[in-house]
């Protein structure tokens, strides 16, 4: 093996041969190591209680939960943040997770009115407006449709939006968590829109929920075409109420407020609608006092997910450096990665699958030193887009447009593996 | 009411003309953003018309269609003025958007703002920032009151959008009567200050063939962090699991 992994981006000898440092990572320990005098490890010679008595009968927990040893991994929201938890918002804990697909429950929650308990019997979907034929449709009208199966990601368009104006929350949770990475199954809304037939005229659809928000955006026919899903399912199991049982909209690569959950009608027409949410929100103020309208697509981005300030390092020497990157113009082609504030780029090893407007999972496996790391993480996209850094976006779109930053971001490794949300310039 | 049904040819072309470069933007995000990694066979071609579903009832869509368009197509008859809305306000919505539509606690401000949206810190309100006034009465009487959504009648409906539209002065005379042939005409403050995404354009930069890699710049320093803003919930702040 004389060959180095593509991703050994440090070189142990630059980083022992870097000024002062080796003297500063005295206070972690290198990986446990047995040696002469080292005392055998009870965990291995002391019976554990699980070793010897009987666990749980197998219907203890009909439906499982995680490890008791996990209880930390939940979502989590910011109060401040809103007025009110039935319009509010929740974030992921990317820290703790792994691969690309994001554990139903652990799906950051965004409501305008809160969770909408549905009773599938109950629920109808109508597609009315230019078409040939209203239409309404059971769940099982369209549980007998042909169905489809795709991985894709979700984004908030207000993620990392606290952190126009600089570090603010510290911890990738809340300053990347409104995203997530489910599989969908659903049927095409262009098999929906078949059975009612849209006139010729109507390029634009509007999506409305059954929630007490009666959430409400308007859809290019061009989109809705391509390749958008009216899905009942995420992880091979029923839509989490929270998600939008017992339907919703997938929206792929585009912002999260499209992806109308509690799905219960389709309105066609010929112009946008002007909702509230397209208008007053989901609207990206710019430095002349004007405003980007119908700003869907979500650009390339990425985040090192590990270490980060909630998951710091904890070992000098072998260590995994991990993140997610996603695009809503496609595919994820290349993760670059900094350990020096954006001096030099090395590239990530992408590992798992590389989907259209999905995740992608990388990895940096290096040593460390103890010595301090300005980590950065920057995504490109099959269309050739790089992610930018935050100055880069703030010089074209000024603090103020709440939405859509994917700026780089940076987190500082100190000696003694704190990880902490900074700006640097 | 089925307006887009009975929407007549002329009003569809105007309105068409009226949106091209929304749609030109929108179709060339779909045609840029629609390469699929092709790894699986295209399912078996269905029928178009599968035999699901049922025709929709001209009731039903009446009990669920009453959405309004910028052109005040969708809007009910009826009519209110602003100090009818005064009242209405005071009993039904001041408890979180205060008297004056000041907001309560972290409430949304509905009224001032006019005027800031150059401003360091800029307030969006529906007179400063709203571009229709169409959509003020859409959303109120799909939404709001908050926990109450779709129990305010058109008349109600009117008269709350004529006391927020006051609030900035949009509508300056307390008995003005808003109805559902006046409300499109309304002409909002910020009407003019949107425009169709333009990223591909405006920030055609960040397509970049060979971003830097090597020595990109001088020694970085940080300029800010975020524990010293310390707003970030602690580890006990999330909620309890069982
Ligand atoms: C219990 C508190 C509460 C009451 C009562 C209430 N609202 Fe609201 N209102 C809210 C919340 C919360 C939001 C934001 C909802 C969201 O995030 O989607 C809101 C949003 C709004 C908005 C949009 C603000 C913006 O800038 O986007 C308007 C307009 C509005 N309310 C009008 C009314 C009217 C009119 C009434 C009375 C009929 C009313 N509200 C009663 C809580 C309330």
């Amino acid at each position: 093996m004389s060959q180095k992994p593509p991703s050994d981006i440090l070189d142990r000898r630059r980083f022992l041969g870097a000024a002062g440092l080796s003297a500063a990572g005295a206070l972690l320990p290198i990986a446990a190591k047995a040696g002469e005098g080292a005392k055998p490890d009870p965990a291995i010679t002391e019976l554990q209680d699980w070793n010897r008595f009987l666990g749980d009968g197998v219907d203890k927990k009909p439906y499982g939960v995680p490890s008791k040893f996990e209880k930390d991994v939940i979502r989590r929201d910011v109060s401040w943040l809103t007025a009110s938890p039935e319009s509010s918002v929740n974030f992921t804990p990317l820290h703790a997770l792994d691969g690309i697909i994001t554990p139903s429950g652990l799906c950051f929650e965004r409501h305008h009115g809160g969770v909408a308990e549905i009773d599938p019997a109950q629920h109808r979907l109508m597609i009315n407006g230019l078409v040939d034929t209203p239409m309404v449709f059971t769940m099982d009208d369209i549980k007998r449709m042909p169905r489809v199966n795709k991985v894709y990601f979700l984004e908030c368009a207000a993620n990392s939006g606290m952190e126009w104006r600089g570090a603010q929350l510290n911890g990738c949770q809340f300053t990347h968590g409104m995203i997530h990475n489910v599989m969908y199954t659903g049927v095409t809304l262009k098999t929906l829109l078949d059975q009612a037939g849209l006139k010729p005229n109507a390029k634009w659809l509007m999506l409305e929920g059954a929630d007490s928000a009666g959430m409400n955006r308007s859809l290019p026919v061009s989109k809705a075409l391509d390749d958008v899903l009216i899905a009942f399912a995420m992880n091979g199991e029923a839509l989490r109420p929270e998600n939008g049982y017992p339907l919703r909209a997938v929206i792929p690569g585009w912002q999260g407020n499209l992806w109308v959950k509690w799905l219960r009608r389709i309105e066609a027409g010929d112009m946008p609608w002007q909702a509230r949410e397209e208008t007053s929100k989901y609207t990206d103020l710019m430095p002349d006092g004007r405003a980007r309208k119908y700003t869907f697509v979500m650009d390339a981005k990425s985040v090192i997910t590990n270490p980060s300030p909630q998951a710091p390092l904890k070992f000098k020497g072998r260590n995994v450096l991990s993140g997610v990157a996603w695009s809503g113009r496609g595919t994820v082609k290349r993760v670059d990665v900094t350990m020096d504030g954006g001096r030099n780029w090395h590239e990530a090893r992408i590992d798992g699958p590389v989907m259209d407007k999905s995740m992608v999972r990388f990895y940096v496996d290096f040593d460390w030193n103890g010595q301090e790391l300005m980590l950065q993480s920057r995504a490109i996209d099959e269309t050739g887009y790089v992610q930018p850094t935050k100055a880069e976006l703030r010089k074209v779109r000024g603090v103020n447009s709440v939405y859509h930053n994917n700026g780089i971001q940076t987190w500082l490794v100190h000696p003694d593996g704190v990880t902490e949300n900074v700006e640097i310039a | 009411m089925s307006r887009s049904l009975s929407l007549i040819a002329g009003l569809a072309v105007v309105a068409i003309a009226a949106v091209p470069l929304t749609q030109a933007i929108a179709e060339k995000a779909t045609a840029k953003a629609s390469k699929a990694v092709a790894t699986q066979p295209a399912p078996p071609p269905a029928p178009a018309k599968l035999g699901l579903g049922r025709p929709a009832l001209p009731d039903e869509i009446h009990a669920w269609d009453t959405d309004v368009r910028p052109d005040g197509v969708g809007l009910p008859p009826g009519k209110g003025t602003a100090k009818q809305g005064d009242s209405l306000f005071q009993e039904k919505c001041s408890t979180c958007h205060g008297e004056f539509g000041e907001g309560v606690g972290r409430y949304p401000v509905l009224s001032g703002g006019v005027g800031t949206l150059k401003a360091d810190r800029p307030d969006k309100t529906v007179g400063s920032y709203w571009p229709d006034a169409t959509t003020v009465y859409d959303y109120i009487r799909r939404a709001m009151p908050f926990g109450n959504a779709r129990s305010l009648s058109a008349d109600e409906a009117y008269a709350l959008t004529a006391y927020i539209l006051s609030m900035s002065d949009v509508i300056k005379d307390p008995d003005f009567e808003l109805n559902q042939d006046n409300l499109a005409k309304v002409k909002m403050p910020n009407a003019g200050g949107f425009y169709d995404d333009d990223r591909d354009v405006a920030e055609k930069q960040f397509w970049n063939k060979s971003p830097c890699m090597k020595d990109c710049g001088p020694a970085p320093k940080v300029i800010g962090r975020a524990i010293s803003v310390d707003v970030t919930p602690d580890d006990k702040a999330g909620p309890k699991v069982d």
